[in-house]
């Protein structure tokens, strides 16, 4: 692996050594005091931020940490990524500085892919536009993994705006290849058109997916949606689309409930469904969110280059 | 090129030769743990406590410990995937714990496997066991047990076969273009 | 003025011919003190005309100038060029048509003909002063605001109708702009993969319908701009049949490349419209080779590398056109059997000139020598480095393509000999 730019780069063997890596990480750190490995000594990671996502840039920066790599951060704020410096001259201060790795989080689909040509370090994808977001659905993987015993035969659902997920597009992609069955769901006005090409089924209707569903993963909506008339009202939606207590119960017994944050509670996910302790695994994928990416820096700089 | 240095029964002689000593240091191997190093160091470490309990009816605790995440020469190879480290029975605090591997070189193995432990505990006494010195250290670090010392050059390299791994017991020792350490 | 005997030249790629050029003019009789140009084996074909072109200049002269985008053109087998009137200042008034036209002149490598704007500032708001521009200079035929639609049905329908006065026409560029906000490529399966948001075909189709039913309505002409879709390929030869006066043009590109180009990422893709998918180019080869669609235009849009080298998003939509515009159109016209060097020639040279009020190319006697020779059994690769465009936008570096000008003429002078400008 040179960069991880899409999930779909990931052949089956390479995403599951990703999540068995993850595994030993998390072993090799249990019940440390010190949460620190020498592993990446003396390599040096920039994690490049032109939009704001402080729980994304916290678990890399986390995850570089631990493995003793060093860490700068360039945030869009107070940086010259804010002066309208063009990525390629960002690429070439990179360059100048000697990275070995360079997380990216941008607004735009395909930021990474540019960079990635412009760079001689690995490039991580950590989130472009509406694009793909890789190492969520990695920590996605992970999770169910761990709370289910594998992915393999899993049958998931992703609900709600899957046109302009990119946790969507990257879960599709590493689901399908690691053997799930993927059912987006959403209304008509937020499936891209071309989505019948994806490796997923597709439906409108929410409750009849649920008791199918070993894992229901909830996609943040923003209400600006509304106004570009992608749905009628809030209350419209979260009547259609929401999982609240009562759609929960139309799960079956040991079915999960993701979320890849932040989430809106009361839009599409009730808060006593986001806190339940049974099924929810929103704080789970929060710390393992730190041991995958620990994983996948492992994999690009553990290495010759 | 290669030519063998220890065939199957050299291997299993040599095998019982270091669990008979381990005995002898050990004062019988009382409050004494193995702990293999992947990839060929385990396979190694369970036949040391088998022929240890074949000799003398003693249950040595037998453990994995991967040290990838504490190398220092990441960078001279590809990336290695990780083994999970397994803690024998018992833990390693307090005991004598032998570190197996099967080939000693520049020595950096055994200080990222120093670094490793001190993760699992604090052990009484640390011991190395290997099947195959070759000489050529960076580090002044030496084995308590040797199965076979060989003077290498730098270009040659010295290949361990174990059954449970590649399906049979040989040492090799090859020639090659490039010295890779 | 110089004398010229081509010798050995295959007219049309028919059989060999002797072509005397004295006066400025193709003519008969001796060629006794002209210069020989062996030309056996090459094609002649009437100067190339073309109705889509950016030169950029006034305003973006880093990106390309008039003098830059002549030479483009004339190394392209281009003696005429329609120079679009997004500029800056845009070329909204009788003032900016002339400097461009005199610009045009200066250089001297082909015919600049300025389009000039349907709306003041290309604001859609109200019609910018067609009449003065067709009195100018410049002699005004062709009016549009590309780069953008003429949205208001009103004002479009106005605007076909007052053009008529002076034999102009509309050339629209057909986007519902409501339907293509924040677009960024063809709408379809390639760009929900790469989350990138779609340009559907329908913007461009519902604009097409509409224009040629007011045109029919108004009993008007209208040239349709870089049609990219097979629906609006149908749409057209619907109009068509039923008498509408409409004519339509395709770029080079859309006959050749496809959307899956948007999975590099690499905006030397991005243009406007998209490129769209394998279907919709056969169904634009179809409608080019049975004259639904009537003409090749470049739509020649050089931009400087900081509006490139850059995110897809941030980029600005757009391809270099005139030096590759003939070699591409031979492989997906000509070698795929389509169209012949005639055939070629009609939609490249005659059509385009008709369309934009100029005299009718020709290879005939007494006919201006505006001709370009080319070698059909050349192969060649497009370098960007060596384009004579001030810009690098090509989207066939590294791609080989057929054909090349060898030679081109602009009324009996070369503005090409050997493939390079002669000035
Ligand atoms: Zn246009």
């Amino acid at each position: 692996m040179k960069h991880l730019l899409s999930a779909g780069d990931l052949s089956r063997d390479e995403a599951l050594t990703v999540l068995d890596t993850a595994v030993r990480m998390d072993e090799a750190l249990a019940g440390r005091e010190v949460k620190k490995l020498p592993t990446l000594r003396g390599r040096t990671v920039v994690n490049l931020f032109f939009e704001d996502s402080t729980r994304t840039r916290i678990s890399f920066e986390l995850a570089a940490k631990r493995l003793s790599a060093d860490v700068v951060t360039f945030s869009a704020k107070g940086s010259s990524v804010s002066k309208g410096e063009s990525l390629k001259d960002t690429a070439l201060t990179l360059e100048a500085m000697g990275a070995d790795a360079v997380v990216c989080r941008h607004a735009m689909s395909g930021a990474p892919h540019r960079l990635a040509g412009w760079v001689r370090g690995s490039v991580l994808n950590a989130g472009d536009g509406t694009h793909e977001h890789p190492t969520q659905a990695l920590l996605d993987a992970y999770t169910m993994r761990r709370r289910l015993g594998r992915v393999d035969g899993l049958r998931v659902a992703i609900v709600g705006d899957v046109l302009h997920s990119r946790v969507a597009r990257s879960n599709v992609l590493l689901l399908h290849t690691l053997g799930a069955e993927v059912t987006l769901v959403a209304p008509p006005t937020l499936l891209p058109v071309g989505v019948a090409e994806w490796p997923a089924a597709v439906s409108y209707d929410l409750d009849a997916t649920l008791p199918k569903a070993d894992v229901v993963m909830m996609l943040r909506v923003q209400r600006e949606r509304m106004g570009q008339a992608y749905f009628p009202s809030e209350r419209e939606y979260s009547r259609r689309y929401g999982l609240d207590r009562h759609r929960m119960g139309l799960l079956p017994d040991d079915a999960i409930v993701m979320h890849p944050g932040p989430m809106n509670r009361g839009m599409e996910i009730a808060a006593e469904v986001a806190d339940d302790p049974r099924r929810s695994t929103i704080v789970e994928q929060v710390s393992n969110g730190v041991s995958v990416r620990m994983a996948v820096l492992y994999l690009l700089l553990g290495g010759a280059q | 090129m290669s030519r063998a240095l220890l065939d199957a029964p050299d291997v299993a002689r040599v095998v019982d030769r270091i669990a008979h000593q381990i005995l002898e240091k050990t004062d019988g191997a009382t409050d004494t743990v193995v702990l293999g190093i992947p990839t060929r160091g385990v396979p190694l470490a369970r036949r040391l406590a088998a022929r240890v309990h074949a000799f003398e009816g003693v249950e040595v605790p037998v453990g994995v410990l991967d040290v990838t995440l504490h190398r220092d020469d990441l960078r001279l190879r590809g990336v290695r995937a990780l083994e999970s480290t397994v803690e024998p029975p018992g833990g390693v605090e307090g005991k004598l714990v032998v570190l197996v591997d099967d080939v000693l070189y520049s020595g950096r193995t055994v200080r990222a496997a120093l670094d490793a432990l001190r993760d699992l505990g604090r052990p009484r006494a640390v011991q190395l066991a290997v099947l195959v010195d070759r000489g050529h250290r960076e580090l002044p670090i030496r084995a308590d047990y040797v199965g076979k010392n060989v003077p290498t050059s730098q270009a040659e390299n010295v290949r361990v076969l174990l059954a449970e791994t590649d399906g049979r017991d040989a040492v090799l020792l090859e020639r090659q273009e490039v010295a890779a350490r | 003025m110089s004398t010229w005997l081509i010798k050995g030249v295959a007219p049309y790629g028919g059989d060999p011919v002797d072509l005397l050029v004295a006066d400025g003019v193709i003519a008969e009789g001796s060629a006794a003190g002209a210069q020989v140009l062996d030309a056996a084996g090459l094609v002649a074909l009437p100067g190339l005309v073309d109705l889509h072109t950016h030169l950029r200049e006034p305003g973006r002269e880093d990106a390309e100038t008039v003098q830059t985008g002549s030479r483009a053109a004339a190394l392209g087998g281009y003696t005429a060029v329609h120079a679009m009137a997004n500029t800056d200042p845009v070329a909204d008034t009788a003032g900016v048509v002339e400097q461009v036209w005199r610009l045009g002149r200066e250089a001297g490598l082909v015919d600049v003909r300025p389009v000039g704007a349907v709306t003041v500032g290309l604001r859609g708001e109200r019609l910018a002063e067609l009449g003065a521009m067709a009195d100018s200079a410049a002699r005004v035929r062709v009016f549009s605001d590309d780069g953008m639609a003429v949205h208001d049905p009103q004002l479009m329908r106005r605007a076909l109708e007052y053009v008529k006065a002076f034999g102009g026409v509309v050339a629209q560029h057909a986007e519902e702009p409501r339907l293509t906000e924040g677009a960024q490529m063809n709408e379809g399966v390639v760009a929900a993969r790469l989350g990138l948001t779609g340009w559907p075909a329908a913007a461009e189709e519902a604009m097409i319908a509409r224009d040629v039913l007011l045109a029919a309505h108004v009993g008007s002409r209208l040239h349709v701009c870089h049609v990219s879709t097979a629906g609006s390929v149908d749409i057209l030869r619907w109009a068509k049949a039923k008498g509408t006066r409409v004519t339509a043009e395709v770029t080079p590109h859309h006959l050749l490349l496809t959307d899956d180009l948007a999975a590099t990422y690499d905006p030397v893709y991005k243009v406007n419209p998209p490129l769209r998918t394998a279907q919709d180019v056969a169904a634009l080869r179809a409608g080019l080779a049975d004259g639904t669609i009537d003409a090749i235009a470049t739509d020649h849009a050089p931009h400087a590398l900081e509006d490139k080298e850059t995110e897809w998003g941030a980029a600005r939509p757009g391809m270099l056109g005139l030096e590759t515009a003939l070699s591409v159109a031979v492989l997906a016209m000509r070698e795929t059997g389509l169209l012949d060097w005639r055939g070629l020639a009609e939609r490249m040279s005659a059509a385009p000139a008709r369309i934009g009020g100029l005299p009718a190319p020709g290879l005939v006697v007494g006919a201006p020598a505006s001709l370009t020779l080319v070698d059909p059994a050349a192969r060649w690769t497009p370098d960007p480095a060596a384009s004579a465009s001030r810009s690098r936008n090509t989207p066939y570096a590294g791609r080989e393509l057929p054909a090349r000008v060898v030679a081109t003429f602009l009324r009996g002078e070369p503005t090409v000999l050997d493939g390079k400008a002669t000035r």
